[in-house]
Parts: C-alpha cells; sequence; structure tokens
C-alpha cells in the first residue's frame, strides 16, 4: 500500500497538444495532435511503473513531460512534493539532477564527436560538481560501475557496440545518482541477446541506488521482466493499469488481451494453444482521435455505447473479487491512481477471465 | 487561381527588395561628402564659388531626406535623373548600354547551361572513364581561375595568333547583331566562353555529382528492373530528379553572373552597362550609379522568380502558394 | 548482426594500441595522408607559403627590391619588358622593368593573407550566426534567412565595386568586402547542418542534463560543424584570393605601386603582344595556387566522407592485385563474390 510519502512522481490531469500549422507566409494552427489527453499516474518510490503502447501513443512524449524538457499543455506534474510544471528554465536546474534519462537510440543518443569520458563527464561539468582528476576519477568509477573498461575513457562513441553505448548512456544518467531515471525504450534498439544484459544492469543499479524508473517499451515481454506496475497506453490515455501480475494475467481491456495475444511466446506449445487477437486497421490519427472510447473502431468487442460514451479508469470490484482477495482495496492515497495497487481499466464491456476475445472478434466480422 | 495570386506575392515582395537596394545604393554614396564630387566635376582649377555652384545646380545641397523624396518619386515614374557629366538621361545611357549586356548575358547563359549540364550528364554516366576524369580536371581548373584571366588567356592566346594570320573574324568590341550576324558572332564568341567557363565548371560538378547519387537510387534501380531503356532510365527518371538542386543553384548564381559581366566587359571593351557602371563609379557619377544597381536588382529578382517557377515545375513536391 | 562484429574486432585486435581513440581527425588525416593529389595539394600550398614569407630573402638574393625599376637592364630598347633569363631577371621584367619574379612571390603575400584572414574571419562569423539562427529558430532564423538571400543572389562584384570607390581603394577596406560576402554561404550551411543536428537525441540528452542553449551549442553542436566548415573554409580560400584579384584587376584594390597579381595582370593586359610572360606567369601562379587550395579542399571532403573508406579499400585492392600480377601470380584474380568492387556500391552498375 502506497502512502503519500511512498509517491515519488505524482502526474495530474496531464494534456499534451503539438499544433498542426499550415500555411507558407502566415502560418496557422489548423489542429492539434493530441499526444497525451488528461492522464494521471504515480511513480513508487523505489519502485517501475512500465508504461507500454504502440508507436504514437503518447508514451515517449509523457516521458518528456515527466522530465521537464517540454512544457505541458494543462495539468500538473509534482517531483517529490515539489510541482514542476511551472518552473523556469533556472528553476529546474537543481530538479535536473534528479531526474534523468535513458534513451531509445544508442547511436544517437552519444554525441559522436566527443569521447566518452566527456560525454559521461558531462552532468558533473554542467552542474560544477567535480573538475579535473576527480571528475575523471569519478567518471572511471560509474564505467567500472555499468560494465565498461575504464581505460575506454578517451574513445569515441563509434568504438562502441550497441550495448556497450547504451551502458554509456546509462552511466550519464547515473552520474548525479538521481531519484527517477526515465527509460525511454532503452532495449528496443539492441540484440535481443544484449537487450538481457542491460535490463539486469538497469535492475541491479536499481537495487543498490534505490531508484525509481519510468520504463518505456513497446515490448511486453520486456515491461514484465522489469516493471512493477504497468500500464497501458492508447492514442494518448491509459486504457489499462495495474500490478504487473494482475494486469498480465487477467487482462480486462480488450487493447491489451489484443497486445498480448500478439508477443511471441516462449513455450511453443503455449503458443500454439492460445487464441490470437488479430486487430484491423490503423491506429487513428491523434490529431482527431474517434469519440468515446478511443479504441472502439478497433475492439472486436465495440458496442455502440463505446462510440458515444467515453469510459472512465474504474477499478471493477467484481472482477477483484474474483481475483480472490489478491489486491486488496488500496489505500486512500493511491485511489484509482495509475501506478498504485489498483487494477484498473478503462473499458464499458471489460473482457473476463476465460473469454475468448478470437472469437468475439470472428463473430463481429461475420456479423 | 493560386499561380495569380503567388506571382502577385512575388512581385509585391520584388518590389520591396528593389526599393531597399535602390535606398541602400542611394545613402551608401551619400557616405562620401558631396564636396569631393563637385570639385572633381568643377575641374581642377574651380573656385570656391563654381563648387558652391556645382553643388546647388546638382540639388546636392538640399537636405538629404529632401534629396531622397526626390529621388524616389522619380523612381516612381520610372525616372532615374540625369549624369552628372553629360546631363543625358540615364535612362537613356542604360538603354544605349543595355543591348551588348544583354547579348552577353543570354548567349553566355545559354553556354554556360548546355555545356555545364551535358558534360555533367556525360560524366555521370561514364563515371571514371577517361572522359570524366579529364572533365574533372577541366572543372577544377575552371573554378580556379578568375573571370578575367580566362579573358586574358584567350586573348593572348586565340585573338592574337588569329590576328596575326589576317583571321580577323574573331574580333573585341561590340557589333550588334543588326550590322551582321556573322560580325555579332565573332565578336560575341570569345566574350560568351569567357562568362560561361566558370558558371559551365560549376555546374558540370554540381549535376555529375547529383546525378551520381539519383542513379544510387532505389527507384532507378527499380526502372531498370522494369526493362526500361537506359536513355529512357536516365533522362525520364534520374535527370529530371538530379536538375532540381541544379536549378535552386541558379538562382544563387544570377548575382554572380552579373559580376562576371562587368569583367567580360571591361577584358573585351564590349561597352555595356556593366562597363559604363564601373567608369560611372570612378567618376562618382551618382545617378548613374544608383540606375545600374537599381538594374541588377530587378534582374536579380525577375530571374530569381523564373528560377522558381522552374523549380515547381520540375519537382512535383514543390508546390506554388 | 553487427554488435557480435564489433566484439569480435575488439577481441582481435590488440587492446592496448586502441585505448587511446582514435579522432575523426585522426581518421581524415590517415585517409587524406593516401590521398596523392591531396597530398601534392598540400605541398604545394606549403611552399606557396613559405615563397611568400621568404619574398624579402629572394628579393635580397636577385638584388631586385620590388619596387625597384630597372630602366637600363630590364627594358629592350623599345622600352618593353625584357624576357625570362634576361639580365638576372629570372622570369623577365613588367612594364616598367621590375623584376617580375620577386613581384609575384610579393604579390603571394598579398593573396594568401587576404584568402586566409577573410576566410577565418567569414567562417567564425557565418558559424556564429547560422549558429544562432539555427538552433533558436523563430525570428532570429528568418531575418538571417532572407539576409543571406540577399547578399548571396546580390551582384557582389558590382557592390563591391561601389563600395571600394566610396571608401576609397585598400587592402583592408577589399578584406572587408570579401568577408562580407562570404559569411552568408558559411551561415547558411552552419544553419542547414544545426537544424539537423539539433533533433539528434544527444541534443535532448544535453538538455536533460540541463545544460543551457549556449553549452549545448558551443559543446555538442559545434564538434559536430567543424568538418563540414573546414571543407568549405578550404574551398572559399581560393575564392577570396580570385576575388582580390579581380578587385585588383578593376584597379579597385591593392594599389600600384604595391604589387598583387590583379594588378599585376591589368598592367599585363597593355603588353600582351610584346611580354607574354607579364601575363602567362602571375596568371599560373594564381591559378596554381586556387587549384591547389581547390584540389585539397576535395580531398579532405573525400577524407571525411564515410563513404571513402571502401573507395579506399578498393584502391587498396587493386594495388594489391596488381602487384600479384606483375609477380607472375594468379593472373586476372579479380574482386570475388565477397569483395564487390566498392567503388561501384551505390554508384553505377
Amino acid at each position: 500500500m502506497a502512502g503519500d510519502d511512498d509517491v515519488l512522481v505524482r502526474v495530474e490531469n496531464l494534456v499534451k497538444y503539438f499544433p498542426v500549422k499550415a500555411g507558407g507566409l502566415f502560418r496557422h494552427t489548423v489542429g492539434h495532435v493530441h499526444a497525451v489527453d488528461d492522464v494521471s499516474l504515480i511513480i513508487e518510490r523505489g519502485k517501475t511503473l512500465g508504461l507500454v503502447g504502440e508507436t504514437g501513443s503518447g508514451k515517449s512524449t509523457l516521458a518528456r513531460c515527466v522530465a521537464g524538457l517540454i512544457p505541458v499543455t494543462s495539468g500538473r506534474v509534482t517531483f517529490d512534493g515539489r510541482e514542476i510544471t511551472k518552473l523556469s528554465r533556472g528553476a529546474m536546474r537543481p530538479l535536473r539532477r534528479e531526474v534523468q534519462m535513458i534513451f531509445q537510440d544508442p547511436y544517437s543518443s552519444l554525441n559522436p564527436r566527443r569521447r566518452v569520458g566527456s560525454i559521461i563527464g558531462d552532468p558533473f561539468a554542467i552542474h560544477k560538481t567535480a573538475t579535473g582528476s576527480e571528475r575523471k576519477r569519478r567518471v572511471q568509477e560509474l564505467m567500472e560501475r555499468v560494465g565498461l573498461n575504464p581505460e575506454h575513457y578517451n574513445r569515441f562513441p563509434s568504438e562502441f557496440s550497441g550495448g556497450q553505448r547504451q551502458r554509456i548512456g546509462v552511466a550519464r544518467a547515473l552520474a548525479l545518482r538521481p531519484k527517477l531515471i526515465i527509460c525511454d525504450e532503452p532495449v528496443s534498439a539492441l540484440d535481443v541477446s544484449i537487450q538481457a544484459q542491460v535490463l539486469n544492469l538497469l535492475s541491479d543499479l536499481q537495487k543498490d541506488y534505490g531508484l525509481s524508473y519510468l520504463f518505456i517499451a513497446h515490448d511486453l515481454e520486456v515491461v514484465r521482466h522489469v516493471s512493477d506496475k504497468v500500464a497501458v497506453m492508447y492514442l494518448g490515455r491509459v486504457g489499462e493499469s495495474g500490478p504487473k501480475d494482475a494486469l498480465y494475467n487477467r487482462p480486462r481491456h480488450p487493447y491489451t488481451v489484443a497486445l498480448l495475444s500478439a508477443a511471441p511466446a516462449a513455450d511453443p506449445d503455449a503458443a500454439a494453444a492460445r487464441q490470437r487477437v488479430i486487430l484491423t486497421g490503423d491506429v487513428p490519427s491523434p490529431i482527431d482521435p474517434p469519440p468515446g472510447c478511443r479504441f472502439h473502431p478497433r475492439c472486436p468487442k465495440a458496442q455502440p455505447l463505446c462510440a458515444r460514451e467515453e469510459p472512465q479508469l474504474v477499478l471493477s470490484a467484481a472482477d477483484e473479487a474474483a481475483a480472490d482477495g489478491e489486491v486488496a482495496a488500496p489505500g486512500p492515497a493511491t485511489a484509482g491512481t495509475v501506478g498504485g495497487d489498483a487494477h484498473l481499466t478503462a473499458c464499458h464491456f471489460p473482457v473476463a477471465v476465460g473469454e475468448n476475445l478470437a472469437s468475439a472478434a470472428a463473430s463481429r466480422e461475420f456479423a | 487561381m493560386a499561380i495569380v495570386g503567388y506571382l502577385v506575392r512575388r512581385i509585391l515582395t520584388g518590389i520591396v527588395v528593389v526599393w531597399l537596394v535602390a535606398t541602400a545604393a542611394f545613402f551608401l554614396f551619400f557616405a562620401r561628402p558631396v564636396i569631393t564630387v563637385a570639385r572633381e566635376l568643377a575641374g581642377r582649377a574651380a573656385t570656391p564659388q563654381v563648387i558652391t555652384e556645382v553643388i546647388s545646380n546638382l540639388g546636392l545641397n538640399q537636405p538629404i531626406m529632401t534629396q531622397y523624396w526626390h529621388f524616389l518619386d522619380g523612381l516612381l515614374h520610372g525616372d532615374l535623373g540625369y549624369s552628372y557629366y553629360t546631363q543625358e538621361s540615364v535612362n537613356t545611357i542604360l538603354k544605349q548600354d543595355l543591348p551588348p549586356t544583354i547579348s552577353l548575358v543570354i548567349g553566355g547563359t545559354i553556354l554556360w547551361l548546355v555545356a555545364g549540364l551535358s558534360v555533367g550528364i556525360i560524366s555521370a554516366t561514364k563515371a571514371r572513364s577517361l572522359f570524366d576524369r579529364v572533365s574533372s580536371v577541366a572543372v577544377l581548373v575552371g573554378l580556379s581561375m578568375p573571370v578575367f584571366v580566362i579573358g586574358e588567356l584567350l586573348i593572348l592566346v586565340v585573338f592574337l595568333p588569329l590576328n596575326e594570320h589576317g583571321i580577323t573574324w574573331i574580333d573585341t568590341g561590340y557589333s550588334g547583331p543588326t550590322s551582321g550576324l556573322s560580325s555579332f558572332f565573332g565578336h560575341m564568341l570569345l566574350p560568351w566562353i569567357t562568362l560561361a567557363a566558370v558558371q559551365a565548371a560549376v555546374y558540370t560538378r554540381l549535376s555529375r555529382g547529383q546525378l551520381l547519387d539519383t542513379l544510387g537510387e532505389d527507384y532507378i534501380r527499380t526502372a531498370r528492373a522494369k526493362g526500361l531503356s537506359e536513355r529512357r532510365v536516365l533522362f525520364r527518371h534520374a535527370v529530371r530528379a538530379a536538375l532540381t538542386p541544379v536549378v535552386s543553384q541558379l538562382g544563387v548564381d544570377v548575382g554572380q553572373l552579373l559580376g562576371g559581366v562587368v569583367v567580360v566587359e571591361i577584358v573585351f571593351g564590349l561597352g555595356g552597362v556593366g562597363q559604363a557602371s564601373v567608369e560611372a563609379v570612378e567618376q562618382d557619377n551618382l545617378p548613374v550609379i544608383i540606375g545600374f544597381v537599381i538594374i541588377a536588382a530587378v534582374f536579380v529578382v525577375l530571374a530569381n522568380l523564373v528560377v522558381d517557377m522552374l523549380y515547381a515545375a520540375l519537382d512535383p513536391r514543390v508546390r506554388i502558394t | 548482426m553487427s554488435t557480435t562484429f564489433h566484439e569480435i574486432d575488439l577481441e582481435v585486435e590488440p587492446a592496448i594500441s586502441r585505448i587511446e581513440g582514435r579522432s575523426q581527425w585522426q581518421l581524415t588525416w590517415r585517409r587524406l595522408r593516401t590521398d596523392r593529389v591531396s597530398m601534392i595539394a598540400l605541398g604545394v600550398i606549403v611552399v606557396m607559403i613559405l615563397l611568400a614569407i621568404l619574398a624579402p630573402a629572394v628579393a635580397a638574393l636577385t638584388g631586385h627590391p620590388p619596387n625597384m625599376a630597372y630602366p637600363i637592364t630590364g627594358e629592350n630598347a623599345a622600352g618593353n619588358p625584357v624576357g625570362p633569363f634576361t639580365n638576372g631577371f629570372i622570369l623577365g621584367t613588367d612594364s616598367t622593368g621590375r623584376d617580375l619574379l620577386v613581384r609575384i612571390l610579393y604579390g603571394a603575400r598579398i593573396s594568401l593573407f587576404v584568402g586566409v584572414v577573410t576566410t577565418f574571419i567569414a567562417s567564425v562569423l557565418g558559424v556564429a550566426i547560422g549558429l544562432m539562427a539555427g538552433y533558436f529558430g523563430g525570428i532570429i532564423d528568418t531575418v538571417l534567412a532572407r539576409f543571406t538571400d540577399a547578399v548571396l543572389a546580390f551582384p557582389y562584384v558590382v557592390l563591391a565595386i561601389a563600395l571600394a570607390v566610396v571608401f576609397g581603394p585598400s587592402l583592408t577596406i577589399i578584406m572587408i568586402i570579401i568577408t562580407f560576402f562570404s559569411w552568408a554561404g558559411i551561415a547558411r550551411i552552419v544553419r542547414g547542418q544545426t537544424l539537423s543536428i539539433k533533433e539528434k537525441e544527444y541534443i535532448e540528452a544535453a538538455r536533460s542534463l540541463g545544460a543551457g542553449p549556449f553549452r549545448i551549442m558551443f559543446f555538442d553542436i559545434l564538434p559536430n560543424l567543424l568538418a563540414p566548415v573546414l571543407v568549405v573554409a578550404t574551398l572559399y580560400i581560393p575564392q577570396a584570393v580570385v576575388f582580390e584579384a579581380t578587385l585588383s584587376f578593376l584597379g579597385l584594390g591593392v594599389q600600384p605601386p604595391t604589387a598583387s597579381w590583379g594588378n599585376m595582370l591589368a598592367d599585363a593586359s597593355n603588353f600582351y603582344t610584346v611580354a607574354w610572360w607579364y601575363v602567362v606567369f602571375p596568371a599560373a601562379a594564381l591559378l596554381i595556387t586556387t587549384l591547389a587550395f581547390n584540389l585539397l579542399g576535395d580531398g579532405i571532403r573525400d577524407a571525411m566522407d564515410p563513404r571513402t573508406e571502401r573507395l579506399l579499400a578498393a584502391r587498396r585492392l587493386r594495388r594489391k592485385n596488381r602487384k600479384r600480377k606483375g609477380a607472375g601470380g594468379i593472373a586476372g584474380t579479380g574482386p570475388g563474390p565477397d569483395f564487390p568492387d566498392p567503388v561501384r556500391i551505390g554508384q553505377i552498375p
């Protein structure tokens, strides 16, 4: 149960729209990309919140808002009890030490013209915390900590492999001993064999330094491996969230079910036995999201109600009871909040345990 | 119609550009004290009275803003003022001097584009052949030579020996097309080559590089795989795509072209607008200089408009809005 | 899997020799050194610079100061210049009987000084302005873009002539004019590069670390700009040299009796028929200098292009094959199927 002291980050009703401009001489706004639309969540101290979704679901935008890299359209982000959404760049500076990011592309996230020592030492230089030989010593410590050879201090990023480059990124993020590290698809660009090494490094560091992670990925298995709580995003909204096991074992949102059924299973027998829910159509444009439930145009269970009324993120009491009390009723601090202990779903007709969605999809197609 | 609106907007911005250039030129030349102008005009032994008289005759004693308004007013009526020296209208002077300049620009540009593009295309299709290597060296030599050196060398190596052997068809100076086409070409051939040489080098290099890049694209491979003839692949697919950056370079080079015109006119004694303007500059003949600057600005604006239209015609992704 | 390859590479190569990272500059230099044409061009430039520096020594050696006329030994009976190797004038004399060789070397001082200094100032200005415009965007960018367009499209020789007249011809004014017309091109290139680098994740990484805009511009973006700017600058030097020569040719630059290649060639145009050397030698000096800079600039550009690595590999391979053939080895061993001729990759089948 998460009390207020256990919450490191609290996001309330966060909205981020990007204007879409047109015209040559007199540019004017013709619409908005609804990247993040009314999302609230919490990240608990020392825990990992996994954020899953397709490309364009707004998860990276959400991460950048939490990191204070882009201004929010509306809503609040509170870090460690301080609201950070309206801080000036100068006032943000101390906060930069507490929140760090690890980026997706290990090739473009390291400046190719700078030596590794200078890249990892950058945080020290920017915040003037260490200079000269002291900086070099600390950089080499960091390199050793993330599994790099400290003698490679003077090398350039191009002389490292993808996995090693990502370790450099981790070392850079770790330099200032932050409280929160936002991992934006940190292993998506890596070979599978290397992914596990980097993921293990991240969880070791979490144990050693008490880090909190906001972990973004589109690979469900990766998220399951590292996360305590998981939230599924679709078109700028959270569709379902909850503790990892509850969400993976008893997914209730049809979208989550579809995602899970699409993930490759390690066991060939299990893979053959399970039902595949194939989603039809493309993700609708975030400039003009569908009314009602945003998933309804692609949902196998969609009813007329889904197109009319937007479902709220709620706890399904009946379902919780069926889970024979595995999760107790949430405390007041995290009641109804994504990232807390509750298993929440935004769906008018949640999928019941054992329900066959694949046949629902098929019957809908023939109807 | 989008195109009409576009043209109107471009012409309006063009007028603003011309006005800015004219104003800049006007005030720039007033950075020089009027007394020097007057002293030069009045001759060496002029008394102070004569100088004052000259100044007031030219209207140079009026406040600078008054003179500026007067200048703008004249400009609006297409009147560029009168030469300080001959009292001739600047319009007349420019009109007299335009034919050699226009002949030079048109012939030179045609030669430059034809030579530059064809050598570039041949070099690209036969990359690393002897032709390509020789043309690459020639291009670098061309790029490294000032226009006046090319002109002087052509006079030294072509004109003088021919003249010595009694072949006078190739000549310096200017002879208009109305007084015999053959003599016109004889007089213009070396100036055209001189003007085109440097620019042709730039375009050979640019079109060769662009075409080589384009020929490596996947859609060219697709076109070949479909069984299109090499000629069709080259001209229907590759050259068209490779030409767009070449055309946009054209807009940048229009200004350079005018600079070349001045030098070529002087080297070959063609007596065009460029030569007249350099003389005017040497004499502080303000109205003539400004007249030339304005003509040059109009030319640059118009040429850029043509280039942009050409660009839109070549590249379907560019829309005129 | 590329990762695996990298790791194998690291194991195979001796660890100690590779601990110091190879910077892009070292790589470029290594590639440049194998390019014969660039090295010759570089040699020519170095010799030119040495000769320019040593011009007074040459003058002392020949005993002919640059502005000293020799009406008796330096002119023939008709009062025209004397040719090369006459009366101790190695390259002959000019219209007033001065030593042409000494004057050409003094001209080199002017040309190289103008070329290098104006290009340097223009590069600094162009980088600063292009960087600001590209990074901040908005109104600064719009104003700069319009201004660069205007500068680039303006008939600059005309304006240069006018400026030279208004302020009186002098070396300073020529250098100001040349700088004024050079920075815009560099600024435009820098702006374009900045726009693309700005979108890279490492810039976002720097911002997430709390780096301010100036730190990002100078520590993160600038190092990535130096390579293209170096190439452009090498190619701008010959242009500046040509520009100075043109202005001096028009009588608007360096004024006689100070020697400059441009004003020598202007004077020489009156002596076409009697003194070919008066035209040919200054023209040759000008051409050799500008050509050397152009060749070197091209060479540096190629050396910085990652695609060149394949080109060099192909060159080495061909050379090896040729040698083998010459030694009576396996004749006609072409590149096998695993080694497609890299020259043609992405070019023409």
